[in-house]
């Protein structure tokens, strides 16, 4: 059965890992890859990043927040042999992975999953991979062996200090890039924090990658809804990206965007809540 | 005596249809099909077929009308044309069939598309005949894209008796037909029943399989494929190139149609994909897809829509019909008008800032290019602006095909029987012409079919 759900796996409060069978997507994934899902016939198209993937046995792995509608009912509802409507992949391009020298590759919250698979290519292309990781408290945290794997050494912090060192990631990157010599930087998180890596970056000299998020319809640059700016110029996230050039985003336009739909997401998490409020009565 | 005027078609109150996405006009009675087709002459020189880019035998066709037998009527019509639903309400007739018509010269024309879209509907009504294909041939074709280019050269492949699969890179088949034309234009349901009609014959549909990035056309042929069609379309959106695209509001026409038609956006929240129209709507361009983005602003509640257009009227590349329909239905068209800046506050759009522009001397296409007047700006408060200045061909076909040639403007490069640079890969449709017609494409894509079953036979 394509698209059909192999296992799921709860990574934290509102994460968890999806498991599903797309072979072709598996075939040819790539580190900095995503597809795009949708869950049903009346569902929304969403980007999600692939967090891992195996072609021998024709399964990708999707790590999902759960922020609002879509990814609140794919939480909910999307089991263990369910099968999602559609998967389409691997779209964007993948991520350039170097293979000699030091770079660090940062990672916040979510962020964890689509940097995974980059630090374990950049590892084996024979980069030396220092690894930070952070989320808001200990519980946000996962996959925490995987990158000790992927990575030569791993930060880890917390905002709280429930975990590793209480800090930002951009603590530890600052530290780390005034002490030695960094080819490049990976960072994948939220925006604000992507914004702040670059600007710790830009200072220091070290080129950044960074992936975007911006809203996407079709993801295969049929539509222009991702548009974003990068060095002064028009680009389409889903096929001139994800990733980009950290220091030469537009990162207030990104966050702006990304509010542009807040009502509507809004109305639409209300009438969900309401629908499975009334189903369990 | 013939009557000098057309039958006239039924359609919804223009007040009342702003508020729906019902199809506009309800199509002809029998009775009234039947007398529209008495207007037609049968010329024995049929000009008309000539201006039909599949060659439909019109007076043929027109005749079984008349005399009440409309199942031959859809046979006639379907020798040449797979797709008579859709071409009956989409066609440019004025400019093909039914500009060249012999009654045209005194009358009206005759109502060549509406006879067609009734045959069609009839059909659909009372159950087509299925066709089976001939024995199976041993080929097998890809085709890439299942808009009217790729359907059509499916259909005719698969009616040779060649093994079809068709890969499409959105989660519905039809191309623009599904993601850029409204419902109220040409509702989803005939274009699914077409499509229905094809998986019928025993045509595979692959959906969710982007040709580059999913598979690439060199991998299908490795795949055991005898030959590849590409009907990959013209999907990029152009953009003005202007200062302020990016501000929260801006839509390419593209974007705003697939949220409505292809996510069905219009049924929010019952869909789960938003739109946002505001109150004051402006549309750039004056073509089909300008039509279609004003007339589906205003029936998702906006209370002003202005269509701004740098030619005049006589320019307009759009269907005589559908800006005829767009007026009735209060879209306010200002002609002679270009943006040249969007501003906003907070991120948001609030005007578009215009010159206005007078007609000189004739351009390339050889029509008069607009220039603008000097210190004539002005500028106009909107809460959305929707662009449609036209598409592209997209380029990741021919970017991940080896030895695939293109066009300086980025068309796959193939003669009139869709043969490519490589003898294995043929193309039609939009990604060859750049944006056209339907019907252009379900031609185009007609002759691609000959062409490839002489080459797979030779193989
Ligand atoms: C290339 C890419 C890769 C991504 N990878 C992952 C991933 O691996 N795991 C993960 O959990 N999330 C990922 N996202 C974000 C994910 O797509 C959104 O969280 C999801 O679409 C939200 O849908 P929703 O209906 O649940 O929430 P909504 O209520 O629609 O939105 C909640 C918030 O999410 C953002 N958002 C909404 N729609 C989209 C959209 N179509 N694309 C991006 N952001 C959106 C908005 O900022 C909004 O405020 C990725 C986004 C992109 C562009
Ligand atoms: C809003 C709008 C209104 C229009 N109105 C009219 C009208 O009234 N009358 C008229 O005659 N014409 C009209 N047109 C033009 C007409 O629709 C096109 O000329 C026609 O659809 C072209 O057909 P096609 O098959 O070449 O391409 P398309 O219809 O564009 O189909 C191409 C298909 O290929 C798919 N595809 C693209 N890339 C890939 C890939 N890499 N892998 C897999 N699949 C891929 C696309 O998703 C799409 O489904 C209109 C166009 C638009 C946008
Ligand atoms: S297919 Fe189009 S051009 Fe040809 S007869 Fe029908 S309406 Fe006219
Ligand atoms: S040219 Fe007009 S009148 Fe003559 S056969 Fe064709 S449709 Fe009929
Ligand atoms: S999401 Fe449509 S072009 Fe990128």
């Amino acid at each position: 059965m394509p698209n059909e759900i192999v296992s799921v796996e709860p990574l934290g409060p509102q994460t968890k890992s999806f498991v599903v069978r797309a072979p072709r997507v598996a075939a040819r994934a790539q580190p900095g890859q995503f597809v795009v899902v949708r869950l049903h016939a009346r569902g929304e198209r969403i980007p999600l990043t692939l967090a891992d993937w195996s072609a021998e046995d024709g399964t990708i792995t999707l790590v999902v927040q759960e922020v609002g509608k879509t990814t609140l009912e794919m939480g909910a509802s999307v089991d263990e042999g369910s099968e999602l409507a559609d998967v389409v992949g691997p779209l964007g391009e993948p991520s350039e992975i170097l293979s000699e020298g030091t770079v660090v590759c940062v990672a916040g919250g979510v962020g964890i999953a689509p940097v995974y698979p980059i630090a374990r290519a950049l590892k084996e292309a024979g980069t030396h991979v220092i690894g930070i990781a952070g989320a808001r408290s200990e519980d946000l945290l996962f996959w925490v062996d995987r990158l000790e794997e992927a990575c030569h050494s791993l930060v880890i912090t917390t905002d709280d200090g429930s975990a590793g060192r209480k800090a930002l990631v951009t603590e530890p990157l600052a530290e780390i890039l005034a002490a030695r010599k960094i080819a490049r930087v990976w960072a994948i998180g939220p925006a604000v924090m992507m914004k702040f890596c670059a600007q710790a970056c830009a200072k220091a000299g070290v080129p950044i990658t960074v992936s975007l998020n911006p809203i996407m319809v079709d993801g295969t640059g049929m539509c222009g809804a991702c548009r974003a700016e990068v060095g002064g110029r028009v680009r389409f996230a889903c096929v001139d990206g994800p990733e980009f050039a950290g220091d030469q985003v537009n990162w207030d336009l990104l966050i702006a965007r990304l509010a542009a739909y807040r009502e509507e997401e809004r109305c639409a998490l209300e009438r969900y809540r309401r629908m499975v409020r009334e189903a369990a009565a | 005596m013939i009557r000098p005027e057309q039958v006239p078609m039924r359609e919804q109150d223009p007040r009342s249809r702003v508020h729906n996405f019902d199809e506009v006009p309800l199509g002809y009675s029998e009775m009234e099909a039947r007398e529209e087709a008495a207007r037609c002459l049968k010329c024995k020189t049929a000009p008309c077929v000539a201006g039909c880019p599949v060659q439909v035998d019109i007076p043929g066709f027109i005749s079984q009308v008349e005399q009440g037998d409309f199942r031959a009527a859809a046979a006639t019509i379907k020798r040449t044309n797979n797709l008579p639903a859709v071409c009956g309400r989409v066609c440019p007739q004025e400019t093909q069939c039914q500009g060249v018509c012999t009654l045209g010269r005194k009358f009206e024309p005759c109502g060549i598309g509406r006879l067609e879209r009734f045959v069609a509907d009839w059909e659909m009504e009372h159950g087509a005949r299925t066709h089976e294909p001939p024995p199976a041939t041993g080929s097998r074709v890809a085709v890439v894209g299942a808009g009217p280019a790729g359907l059509t050269c499916a259909a005719d492949l698969r009616m040779l008796g060649h093994e079809v699969t068709v890969l499409e890179a959105l989660h519905e088949p039809g191309g623009v037909l599904m993601y850029g034309i409204p419902e109220f234009r040409l509702p989803k349901e005939v274009v699914n029943h077409e499509v229905e009609g094809l998986r019928r014959m025993g045509v595979a549909f692959e959906m969710n399989v982007v040709v580059g990035k999913s598979i690439t056309v060199d991998e299908l042929l490795s795949e055991g494929y005898g030959a590849v069609f590409v009907g990959s379309g013209a999907g990029l959106p152009r953009f003005l190139g202007i200062p302020g695209e990016t501000l929260i509001g801006v839509y390419s026409a593209n974007e705003f149609l697939t949220r409505v038609n292809l996510m069905r956006a219009w049924r929010f929240p019952e869909y789960d994909t938003p739109v946002k129209v505001g109150r004051q709507v402006a549309v750039v361009g004056g073509g089909n897809v300008a039509m279609d983005a004003a007339r589906t602003a205003l029936r998702l509640g906006a209370e002003k829509v202005t269509v701004l257009y740098r030619r005049t009227r006589q320019e307009m590349p759009a269907r005589v019909e559908e800006t005829h329909h767009a007026e009735e239905e209060g879209v306010d068209m200002q002609y002679l008008v270009n943006p040249v800046r969007l501003e906003g506050r907070d991120g948001i759009l609030s005007d578009v800032v215009c010159l206005r522009m007078e007609l000189g001397p004739p351009d390339d296409s050889g029509r008069r290019r607009p220039v603008p007047i000097e210190d004539s700006e002005f500028s106009l408060a909107v809460d959305t602006l929707i662009v449609a200045v036209g598409n592209q061909p997209h380029p990741l076909v021919p970017r991940t095909t080896r030895g695939l040639e293109v066009t300086k403007w980025g068309t796959v490069q193939a003669d009139e029987q869709g043969a490519t640079s490589r003898p294995e890969i043929f193309a039609a449709g939009d990604i060859v012409t750049g944006a056209a017609t339907v019907i252009s494409a379900m031609g185009a894509a007609k002759q691609a079919a000959v062409a490839i079953d002489a080459y797979v036979g030779k193989q």
